[in-house]
Order: structure tokens, then sequence, then C-alpha cells
């Protein structure tokens, strides 16, 4: 599995990929594949505040429910309303099915985030677990 | 001295390598390496669907086996079990449950008569241990022989409206002569006098088969099962199906909704439950409960709002008290709705009742609904 270079990610399988001071969040592809059929995403309201490492919503297959965890701080600018009544399309296509758009209040934090080839080899040693 | 160390095992079942060939996702349940789906077939949802439509396949070899065979075997077994064993025929199977003396649960199984004074307890994977020591145990006075025959079996369950056509193609057993809840003796897949019972844990019609644990014949039946399946598109199909199967059929499952805290009464299994039998361990404390009436009953719950009632959720009244909590929780792939099984006070529980469930720290709408949430078409 290739991971796009053009974003960067998190230990916990979230992606951020920044353009200026706006960025749009999602779930990688290890992620939606360990999590099975997503049946249910739980995201914040276009307004809030989200913190780097802390909770934003929560994603749920038909077993399990995951914690989603902020790649960085910001306000929600954009939902990703579509997820609400397809939340299969994570399935589908995780890099591209993103979650929310928020506005970043601090850019520096994505320094700290994995490059592509980072989280690739991160994954593969999870994998092997 | 030395110490020797004992890391907790894992176990596994006959079938666990092919299990890992066929990509299946893996997880602990109650200390046994299972599949939970099979991702490559398309997962739990499409295993799901396979049973309701068509057949699934499992792998139920972490189930437990206990026999009790000697002149006071029936007696033994209606000492430690609530059903009546005694309306048995030989060749037929209930269910019933083992236990405590202030009612509660040591675990549910399924009793099957094999012979005049011969019969075969099946159990859960996690209870195991504690299942066989309380029989053994609790059955010392009666002259008759308690084996563990857990390890020796290699449990098939092969379940949906299509099985019996499956199961046809590879056995000479009489198959539409069988009942639900009966079970026979016949050859499968070349082996001799297999037991072939007419149950299941998801709501369908089907059957479990128990052939020998050893390796390659476990392998052997596994694989001519899923290829005479083929025909009818027939899914392995794992724990997570499973869960979501017996839960829209409204199956107890231990440590959910029976455990050592919660009574026959609570869980409603009044039915299985033969007080009228002179003796059982659990009997004097449920007729004692029973004019009182339960203080928590088990209910069944459709989420009318957004959001997915999981095991342990609390349930709140409408106005956001917390009047109980939810023992299984999950969409239900079938029915294509978020579903519950829950414990509140009996006034709660009547159907149609408004109720919440709080999701990370939000009341959700749910409403009581008529259980079992799905029940398979009468033929």
């Amino acid at each position: 599995m290739a991971y796009p270079d053009d974003r960067k990610y998190t230990k916990e399988h979230e992606w951020v990929m920044a353009n200026g001071t706006s960025a749009s969040i999602g779930i990688t592809q290890y992620a939606q594949d360990s999590l099975g059929d997503i049946v249910f995403v739980d995201l914040p309201k276009v307004g809030s505040d989200i913190a780097v490492g802390k909770t934003f919503g929560s994603v749920e297959s038909v077993k399990a429910v995951s914690d989603l965890f902020a790649p960085a701080s910001g306000t929600v600018t954009e939902v990703n309303e579509e997820l609400a009544t397809a939340p299969e399309k994570v399935n589908q296509d995780a890099h591209a099915a993103w979650m929310l758009k928020i506005t970043l209040s601090n850019p520096n934090e994505l320094n700290s985030l994995l490059s592509a080839a980072d989280y690739e080899k991160f994954v593969a040693e999870e994998a092997a677990k | 001295m030395s110490v020797v160390e004992s890391a907790p095992t894992i176990r596994k079942t006959a079938l666990n390598a092919i299990h890992r060939k066929m990509g299946a996702k893996m997880v602990a349940f109650n200390g046994w390496d299972m599949p939970v789906e099979y991702p490559a077939t398309g997962g739990l949802v499409a295993e799901h669907m396979a049973v309701r439509t068509g057949v699934g396949i499992f792998d139920v070899s972490h189930m437990g086996d206990i026999r009790l065979a000697g002149p006071q075997a029936l007696a033994a077994v209606q000492h430690v079990s609530m059903n009546d064993a005694s309306r048995l025929a030989i060749g037929q199977a209930q269910y019933s449950a083992l236990l405590y003396p202030q009612g509660t649960f040591v675990d549910d199984v399924i009793v099957h008569r094999l012979g005049d004074d011969d019969y075969l307890l099946v159990i859960n994977a996690g209870t195991r241990e504690k299942d066989f020591a309380w029989v053994r145990d609790n059955t010392q006075q009666f002259d008759c022989r308690v084996t563990d025959l857990s390890d020796d079996y290699t449990q098939i369950a092969i379940q949906g409206p299509k099985a019996h056509l499956l199961v046809a193609k590879l056995t000479d057993a009489n198959l539409a002569a069988l009942k639900g809840y009966w079970f026979t003796h016949g050859t499968v897949c070349g082996l001799k006098n297999v037991l072939i019972g007419r149950t299941g844990y998801t709501g369908e019609d089907g059957f479990e088969i128990y052939v020998s644990s050893d390796e390659a014949t476990s392998a052997m039946v596994w694989n001519a099962v899923l290829e005479a399946g083929k025909e009818y598109g027939a899914l392995a199909c794992g724990l997570g199906a499973r869960n979501t199967l017996r839960l829209e059929a409204k199956m107890p499952l231990y440590g959910h909704e029976i455990s050592d805290t919660i009574n026959v009464w609570e869980a409603g299994l009044d039915r299985y439950c033969k007080v009228e039998k002179p003796e059982f361990i659990g009997r004097e404390a449920l007729l004692q409960a029973k004019p009182a009436g339960p203080s928590k009953v088990l209910a069944g719950l459709e989420m009318t709002g957004r959001g997915i009632a999981r095991d342990g959720y609390r349930v709140l009244d409408q106005a956001g008290a917390g009047i109980g909590y939810v023992t299984s929780g999950s969409p239900a792939p079938f029915l294509k709705k978020n579903i519950a099984l829950v414990y509140v006070p009996p006034a709660f529980a009547a159907l149609g009742t408004a109720l919440q469930v709080e999701v990370r720290g939000q009341g959700v709408a749910a409403q009581v609904v008529a259980t079992p949430f799905y029940k398979r078409p009468k033929i």
C-alpha cells in the first residue's frame, strides 16, 4: 500500500493534508482496513475547536467504536456531510474521504507528524505484531 | 528453587492455520485465537447476510463438551440444570442452564440425550473449566461419570436457509426427518458416526457437526463443507457475524445477558426453567424471588436517534436519569437498524417506551421494541 506523500500521518492512523492554514483530516487506509465495515462516523460541528492529540469524534464499524484523534489543532470550517449517510465511503477510499476541514491554529504542529514513508514503516511494524 | 514461568497460553482450534491462510482477521476471544471475520470474502456484514439468505460456516470448536454417563446420569443432569431433561427422547436436545444456588448463571448449555443414561452438555468457551469443575463437583453423589470432551471435537456450524442443502451433499443421514433441536449420527465426508445436530446460534435453521479434533480430519471436513457450499454462495463466518446474528435473534451471550449476577427471571428465560421439577441447584432461590418479581428485566431497544448503543453504555429515561445498561448493542446488518439488549426496571420495559442511551456523554433516543428483533420466516 502506497500512502500519498501530499499529507502527514499520526500513529493513531489519521491523516492531515494542509494547504496554507487550512487542512483536511481523515483516517488512513490501514485504519479503515482494521475497522472493517464502517457504519457510523460521529464528527464535531462547524465552528467547534479541536486540539492536537485530543478526541474529536469517533468512527464505528459493526463490531467496534474507535476514537478519532486530532492530528492538529484548529477550528472546524467544514464537515463531510456525505459520511453521515454513506460512511462506507471511508472503506472505499479512505484517503479521499476527508472528514473535517479546519483552519490550523498552529501549522507548526504538522512538523512533528509522520511522513508517508515513516507511516508506512510504522504500519508494517504494527501489522507484524 | 526454580520458578516455572507460565505465560497465559492462547488456545487454537484445529482449524487455526486454515483461518489464517484464508486471511481471517483474528482476535483473542475468551483465551482463544479465533477468526472475527474473513475480509477476503467480504467481511462481517457479507457473512451475516449469507447466513440470513443463504448459508454460512463457522468454526465453533472453542465451545466445550461435557459428557455425563452412567446409571444416574439423568438425575445428575436434572440436579445441575434448570430445564427438564427427563422430557428428552434419545436424539433430542434442549436449551438449559447451569445455575448457582442463588439462581444466577454458571453458564447456559445445550443438553443432548445421547442414550438411555448418556448426556452431552455443550457449553461456552469462556466458561469451560468453570463449568466442568461445577458439574463434576456437584454430581459426586450420583452414580455417573463426568468427562470433559472439549478437546476431542472440532465443531462446525452450518447455518442458514440453505444449510440443509449443503449438509445433505455430505451425509447419508436423513436430514428431512431431523427437526430443530434434534440430532442424529451419520456418515459425514466419509467419517462414520458423526453427531449432526439441528442446532445453532444464529436464529436460522442450521446444523452443528462434531468431528474429531485431529487437524487433518478437521481440515478435510472444513474444506469439504466450504466446497459443497460454493453453489449456494456459502461464506466462512467469524465471531463478528456470530454475535450480530445471535443478537438479532435475542439469543443470550454469557457475560452479557446472563452472568453470575443475573438470575433466570431477570433474563426472561422462564420457559426454560422448570421449577415444577422437584429439585435443582438454584430452584429454591428462584421460587423465593418469584413473588416479588425481578427488579430489572431484559428488554430490546431500537435506536431512533443517530447513534449506536454498545455493551456497557448507560440507559437513561426521557429526563436523562440513569435507569439501566446495555448488555449487547450493535448495528443489525440484516435489519439495518441499531439495536440493543438492555436491563431496565420493569416499569420502563413496556413496548413503545421512549428511552435514551448515553453515547459518549449524549442521550440518544431509543424505543423499547418487541423481541426477538429478528424471527426467521416460517416455511
